[in-house]
């Protein structure tokens, strides 16, 4: 499987992502060019995190009409994996590959730190080395995570399991006290109905190695893994 | 005309008689352009002619230095594996008080700057801010507006947030300090220095168009802020964040391809600064055209064009020949690349505009360390110094109810968890910060692609200074090693940001002249170089008198292997707590007399430099042979604030007992320096007491599984209780 990572103007995270998933894992991981319209052959397709475009008007507003974004789309429509990971899933959403909408913090501030989240599901392939309910510990660090969509939205991806990650308590408990952005049911991450395209607002790739001091977000990397 | 020119020039900052040696110069009048070209090139913050002769006595040469202090545009250290570090902190004090959100934000940008123009891609950041009284309407806008615009730049730009420090006192009430830090890595023999050479090679101006933005910006930075200082408001300059990031990639990308010959960024003075420090540097002139700098407006004057501050662009003298190279780069950037001009041989700086000479001036006399003015000021003793001296322990009651003092302590701004202000800064991104989830007293950032890691900290107590500016300085440099020596690395290097009130105030100086002084013999005790910063004059309002004296220490230390990174944090309960160093009946400048007992005048608690480096070296070794489980430095607050933040990561509690002959008010809270509390498991004390036999030590009393806080027979209550008074305080004031 190869692996290619996007950066746009203003993404920070893409030679994160790219540590992560080339010297980490040790995939064949790729850099691919917003100003492009070539995947290079990749599978999976990562969107990393930072502020494309400055998100000046609105996260990812503006990454959704680059030119890379065409091949990203036309992808994922052929069942093609694509991930987006806090700015990566601002770009998803704004361009329709996952539905909902990420509005500004609740607490109307940017927020950095660790937070909990638990397993919602384990049918994807970025949960599956995961069990339903095991809570993780990653990092947050966005302005704008406040998930929101409208009620047929929200019944549809409960109704098709496709809720990946929620925020909750060190044991594994929803509340708003555990909620760091105001998030709709408590939503940090979701897949789309074909279940190809994940969305999620914490950084696992920020967790992914011993000497950080957190490996929790290296499981969903090793999901990926048994694709393979 | 000559007198309407002298009116301009004292307008413009200018001394009369610097107006003549302009003349002199010259062997003309100045044109009004070339007058605006000198005053900010002479003003303080471009010149440094009242600190230089001061600075020149600092110690700026060790063998791991790449570069001399002054010679670049930041520090650069030798890390050993073929690195360097580039590192610089610098103010942006005087826009912060008038625009906090933007005047932050650029001071964030403009540190990033100075570190990747050398070709060095930044990795960590690091502030350091001051504010007056947080119940305060005025300073909390401060405070929100301040830490929004460092967070949203420095978010948003890439680069990590990783340490700093917050202090609220009233003589900051108008006059906050914002000073921030940047450090970067780049392999030795890849920098790029800030130098023109080779004449017929072209100047190219890259990045953001340039406006009216900041025009005299140096200036004002050069005077005292008034009551009318918000009509300064066109000082301040405004940030993009996503123009810096571009022109970090696109100003990387050139300067690996061989092809720049030097490159400045434009902070102070803009176009003027950078044309002339390159072209003295490198012993030649240029010829600019200032018709093709690409502006955000139409009709620009040629002094605005000059002096414009804009954010986000740099100066690139190009091998001649390829350009195209260069081009292609910023174009695939999206981002302005406009060759505006040459290098010639003249040594002299001819700007161009509408086919018209309008300035004419030569390099050399315009920087410093060339003709650029250079004073010694006066300096006297202040009165208040002997107040200080007069204070003695008997002077304050001993207090009946320790716990309430320390729930105080707790609760105060100066001593609570900074969380509400740096949960707003991403500490994470780049994926090298190991301090996020290993807690130490210095940050510490991994250097990908090698073992070795970097430790970084702020420092700088400014009670401590105002007591004695001598002592003070020197601590400030001590508690900068005391913080990197218990994280486990080795001190390398500082760089500084010396916040001062007016020079020319005789009682003012002294404190700068005293306080350059002791930082020297510090640094020279602890091998630890002067690399560069900045000075800042001038933070004071002409109703409230001079800011506290604070010259920040921004210091760097190398550890070879991350291995030997050393965690603040209990470990286990069992574990045997030892305080290294002396207590004393000591209470000077802490935080404990200052705020507790509203007493201003103190000596500066107990420090002495020799002892101070022989414990350091002791805890140094300690962690070396890895017989520690914890190391944290006593620093405001005392011992009691050291053992709570030592509990809080893993919620462990402690026991300890009172120090014979020592009040406890002062054991517990009292500030003496060059004290380390560390803890061990109790099959290594043995051992550790041996290594310890040059320096005095004492067990102290040991970690314990209940959360709660124990001394003597007093109770301090649990973690649960204490911890909410910590963690919300800041978030009680500022939300």
């Amino acid at each position: 499987m190869k692996f290619g990572v996007v950066t746009f103007p203003g993404s920070n995270c893409d030679h994160d992502t790219l540590h992560v998933l080339r010297t980490v894992m040790g995939f064949d991981t790729v850099s691919l060019w917003h100003k492009d319209h070539d995947l290079q052959g990749c599978d999976f397709v990562f969107l990393p995190g930072g502020f494309s475009y400055g998100d000046y008007l609105r996260s990812g507003a503006i990454a959704r009409f680059s030119p890379i974004m065409e091949s990203v789309a036309a992808h994922a429509a052929k069942g093609g994996f694509v991930m987006g990971i806090c700015n990566g899933f601002q770009v998803l959403c704004e361009s329709g590959l996952l539905p909902g909408a990420l509005l500004r913090n609740a607490g109307q501030k940017f927020s950095c730190k660790n937070i909990y989240l638990r397993t919602e599901t384990i049918q994807s392939a970025i949960t599956q080395q995961l069990e339903k309910g095991q809570v993780l510990t990653l990092p947050i660090a966005h302005a704008e995570g406040n998930y929101y969509i409208d009620n047929a939205g929200l019944k549809s991806l409960q109704d098709h399991d496709q809720v990946l990650f929620r925020y909750c308590s060190k044991e594994g408990r929803l509340g708003e006290e555990h909620n760091p952005n105001g998030s709709l049911d408590h939503i940090a991450g979701i897949t789309n109905a074909g279940r190809n395209v994940f969305g999620m607002m914490p950084h696992p790739e920020r967790a992914a190695e011993g000497i950080l001091g957190n490996k929790d977000g290296r499981k969903l990397f090793e999901g990926v893994l048994q694709m393979v | 005309m000559s007198q309407t020119l002298k009116e301009a020039a004292r307008k413009l900052g200018l001394l009369d008689e610097e107006f003549e040696a302009i003349e002199c110069i010259l062997g003309r009048l100045p044109n009004f352009t070339e007058l605006s070209i000198f005053s900010v090139m002479w003003s303080e913050h471009c010149s440094y002619k009242n600190s230089i002769n001061w600075l020149k006595t600092l110690p700026r040469s060790g063998s791991h230095l790449l570069a001399e202090a002054g010679e670049e545009n930041a520090g650069l250290v030798d890390i050993g594996g073929g690195l360097a570090c580039a590192f610089k902190i610098e103010s942006h004090n005087h826009p912060s008080a008038i625009e906090p959100y933007q005047g932050a934000a650029t001071g964030v940008g403009g540190i990033h700057r100075d570190i990747f123009t050398m070709g060095a891609r930044p990795i960590a950041s690091l502030n350091s801010l001051r504010f007056g009284d947080i119940h305060s309407d005025k300073t909390k806008h401060l405070v929100r507006g301040v830490v929004k615009g460092i967070g949203d730049y420095g978010n948003s730009f890439g680069v990590p947030t990783v340490g700093g420090e917050v202090y609220f006192d009233d003589s900051y009430q108008i006059n906050p300090l914002v000073n921030a830090m940047s450090v970067g890595i780049v392999e030795v023999g890849k920098t790029c220095s800030a130098i023109a050479l080779g004449p017929g090679n072209p100047v190219y101006i890259v990045g953001s168009s340039t406006g009216k933005d900041g025009i005299h910006g140096a200036t004002f930075a050069s005077d005292d802020l008034g009551e009318d200082a918000a009509s300064s408001l066109p000082s301040v300059q405004v940030g993009d964040p996503f123009q810096e990031k571009l022109l970090l990639e696109a100003s990387l990308e050139a300067i690996a391809t061989g092809a720049v010959v030097g490159m400045q960024d434009m902070g102070a003075a803009g176009i003027t600064c950078s044309t002339s420090e390159m072209s003295e540097k490198g012993g030649v002139g240029m010829r600019i055209d200032l018709d093709l700098v690409p502006t955000r407006q139409k009709d620009m004057l040629p002094f605005e064009i000059l002096l414009s501050e804009s954010q986000e662009r740099m100066l690139v003298v190009v091998d001649k020949g390829r350009e195209k190279e260069i081009e292609a780069i910023f174009d695939k950037w999206d981002l302005n690349c406009a060759k505006i001009g040459e290098v010639t041989n003249t040594k002299l700086l001819e700007f161009w505009h509408k086919g018209e000479l309008v300035a004419n001036v030569p390099a050399w006399d315009l920087v410093l360390g060339g003709g650029a003015p250079v004073y010694d000021r006066e300096y006297r003793r202040p009165a208040y110094l002997s107040q200080c001296q007069s204070f003695g322990l008997a002077d304050v009651a001993e207090p009946r109810d320790l716990v309430m003092v320390a729930d105080y302590l707790l609760n105060h701004p100066n001593i609570a968890s900074k969380k509400w202000v740096y949960e707003q800064y991403d500490s994470m991104v780049q994926t090298n910060t190991l301090t996020t989830n290993k807690p130490s007293d210095a940050a510490v950032v991994r250097i990908k692609g090698s073992d070795k890691a970097l430790a970084l900290t702020v420092d700088c107590n400014p009670y401590y200074l105002f007591s004695n500016p001598e002592t003070g300085a020197m601590i400030a440099v001590a508690e900068a090693a005391r913080n990197l020596v218990c994280s486990g690395a080795t001190p390398s290097a500082i760089t500084n940001c010396l916040n001062f009130g007016n020079p020319y105030v005789p009682e003012v100086y002294y404190q700068f002249v005293k306080a350059v002084t002791g930082m020297g013999r510090a640094c020279k005790r602890f091998g630890t170089p002067v690399t560069g910063g900045n000075v800042s004059f001038y933070n004071q309002s002409s109703d409230q008198g001079p800011v506290l004296p604070t010259p920040t220490i921004g210091m760097v230390g190398i550890m070879e292997h991350t291995d030997a990174h050393m965690t603040l944090d209990f470990k286990e309960p069992g574990d045997l707590i030892y305080l290294i160093g002396q207590s004393r009946n000591d209470v000077g400048s802490s935080q404990y007399l200052r705020k507790y007992h509203q007493i201003t005048y103190s000596p500066a608690p107990y420090f002495d430099l020799e002892e101070e480096y022989a414990v350091q070296q002791a805890v140094s070794q300690a962690i070396a042979h890895k017989l520690l489980a914890s190391a944290h430095d006593c620093s405001e607050g005392g011992l009691f604030v050291a053992l709570f933040e030592m509990s809080l990561p893993r919620n462990l509690g402690f026991a300890i007992h009172l120090a014979p002959g020592i009040r406890p008010d002062a054991y517990l809270f009292g500030e003496s320096q060059g004290r380390i509390v560390v803890t061990v498991k109790a099959n290594k004390s043995h051992e550790l007491e041996k290594l310890l036999a040059d320096v005095p030590f004492s067990q102290i009393g040991m970690v314990t599984e209940d959360n709660s806080m124990v001394v003597g027979n007093i109770h301090f209550g649990t973690l649960t209780e204490k911890r909410a008074l910590y963690d919300d305080c800041l978030q009680g004031h500022l939300d």
